[in-house]
């Protein structure tokens, strides 16, 4: 009995160790990650802001809201949500929070009466939704490790569409904010109409612009631009989280690792002095048994047993060759 | 004082310095040179190049593909969601695209075919200079 759970316990260690040894690397791996995707965060800032800056200064000069982004659907009954995970998991409730969020906002939406679809972005989505009956509508996978541009560009284009045809009453965006490397947090933000800083009108010295073609005309070209971008950033701000909470994870499961195996190492030091103390016992008892038999105890232990026979360097059972007899 | 250039794509800066004049071309179609004490100014920006001419002498050319451009107190900001500077431009590859594009284009008038010739003519004019 002993013996065998002896080793048992060795091979869980050894797995236990090379778990840890996965673990340990991905730990590793994902905080490189988050260094970079926040350096692309950063990178990616300065388009966006002037990007703003310069919706505002079209806007101070007058130009007309009138963009098929600005306006509302009143027609349309559907609401979309984009909703942004990961492909893969191991990182800890990172998908399950924002699945969670996207999933209310839903149930809100079809409690209204209201039609849904779902963009999903990252395999995590697509899987849930599926899983829980939901129809989804538009996929993207292999973008939220490390997102590009082009990326952010064929999600939007798709979203476009479907809203400047009247299709899609709201858009809203479900993803991870990224606050710091020990928090984020699961939002949902409203992406479709684009709200636009309110601007007063000619405000300021901007309002004296020189336009080529005009302020409308150039509106109406950077709208789309923008809602690329801050499509961009949301999906860099969601794989900056991914990373972090991996990261967070994986170290977790690297420290679960270590108890786990200085636990299982007692059990089975134990196990191996629990057998030991059996194999004596049943020496001795063999021995006192015999003696009974065949005369007195001296004549048999001494001559055949020596301490390397009562204590072989391992105390299989099955190995016939160290039996004592 | 010279004019503060930035050259922005979405995914990163560009180009960041200092230039004596920068001149880029809008979706008019005409050019148009920007120096020091130009009045603010915002335009949509045509596929073509953009050359920024260096305070300390010599220019950066880079191709745009769309884009747009700000300028206001001597500041001059480039917007492009896709931009590429002459420096990291493939020479040969955009030949073979300007070449492709224009058997396509003259084959029928096709739309693609058009922007990607204009990208390719971007693209070698901003590394070879106007023919």
């Amino acid at each position: 009995m002993a013996g065998g759970q002896e080793r048992i316990l060795r091979r869980r260690i050894k797995s236990v160790e090379s778990t840890k040894k996965i673990t340990r690397a991905m730990e590793l791996i994902a905080a490189t990650r988050v260094v970079k995707a926040q350096d692309r965060a950063s990178s990616a800032r300065p388009y966006s802001d002037e990007i703003t800056t310069v919706i505002v200064d079209l806007l101070r000069a007058g130009a007309a809201k009138e963009h098929p982004l600005l306006r509302d659907n009143p027609t349309a009954n559907t609401a979309a949500f984009v909703v942004i995970t990961s492909d893969r998991g191991m990182c800890g409730g990172y998908n399950t929070n924002v699945l969670r969020l996207a999933e209310r906002a839903i149930e809100a939406a079809r409690a209204e009466g209201r039609e849904y679809s779902i963009i999903a972005v990252g395999k995590k989505a697509l899987k849930h939704f599926r899983f829980r009956g939901l129809t989804v509508d538009a996929e993207f996978e292999g973008v939220t490790d490390q997102p590009i541009y082009d990326n952010a560009r064929d999600i939007a284009a798709s979203i476009r569409r479907r809203y400047e045809t009247g299709q899609l009453a709201s858009v809203d965006l479900a993803y991870t904010q990224f606050l710091s490397a020990g928090t984020q947090q699961a939002v949902l933000r409203r992406f479709l109409p684009l709200e636009v800083p309110e601007v007063t009108e000619a405000e300021g010295p901007s309002a004296d612009l020189e336009y080529e073609p005009s302020p409308t005309g150039i509106l109406n070209e950077i709208l789309p631009r923008y809602l690329e971008s801050r499509l961009f950033s949301a999906l860099l701000d969601a794989s900056a989280s991914e990373h972090a909470s991996r990261q967070r994870a994986m170290k977790a499961a690297t420290e679960n690792a270590e108890d786990l195996k200085t636990t299982l190492s007692r059990i089975m030091n134990r196990a191996r002095q629990d057998s030991i103390t059996t194999e004596i016992m049943e020496i001795v008892g063999g021995a006192e048994a015999m003696s009974a038999d065949k005369g007195s105890a001296h004549e048999l232990i001494p001559s055949h047993l020596e301490p390397e026979h009562a204590f072989p360097v391992h105390l299989d059972r099955t190995d016939h060759s160290r039996s004592i007899h | 004082m010279p004019l503060a250039v930035e050259l922005v794509s979405p995914e990163r800066t560009l180009f960041s310095g200092d230039a004596t004049m920068v001149r880029a071309r809008t979706v008019g179609g005409g050019d148009i040179a920007f120096l020091a004490g130009h009045a603010p100014f915002v335009g949509a920006l045509a596929v073509a190049t953009v050359e920024i001419t260096l305070a300390e002498g010599g220019s950066e050319k880079a191709a745009v593909h769309g884009g747009f451009i700000e300028v206001s107190d001597d500041h001059v900001k480039i917007l492009s969601d896709l931009a590429e500077l002459a420096s990291t431009i493939d020479v040969e590859r955009a030949r073979k695209a300007q070449e492709k594009a224009q058997a396509a284009a003259q084959n029928g008038d096709d739309d693609e075919a058009i922007a990607a010739l204009a990208r390719a003519s971007a693209r070698l004019v901003a590394v070879e200079g106007f023919h």
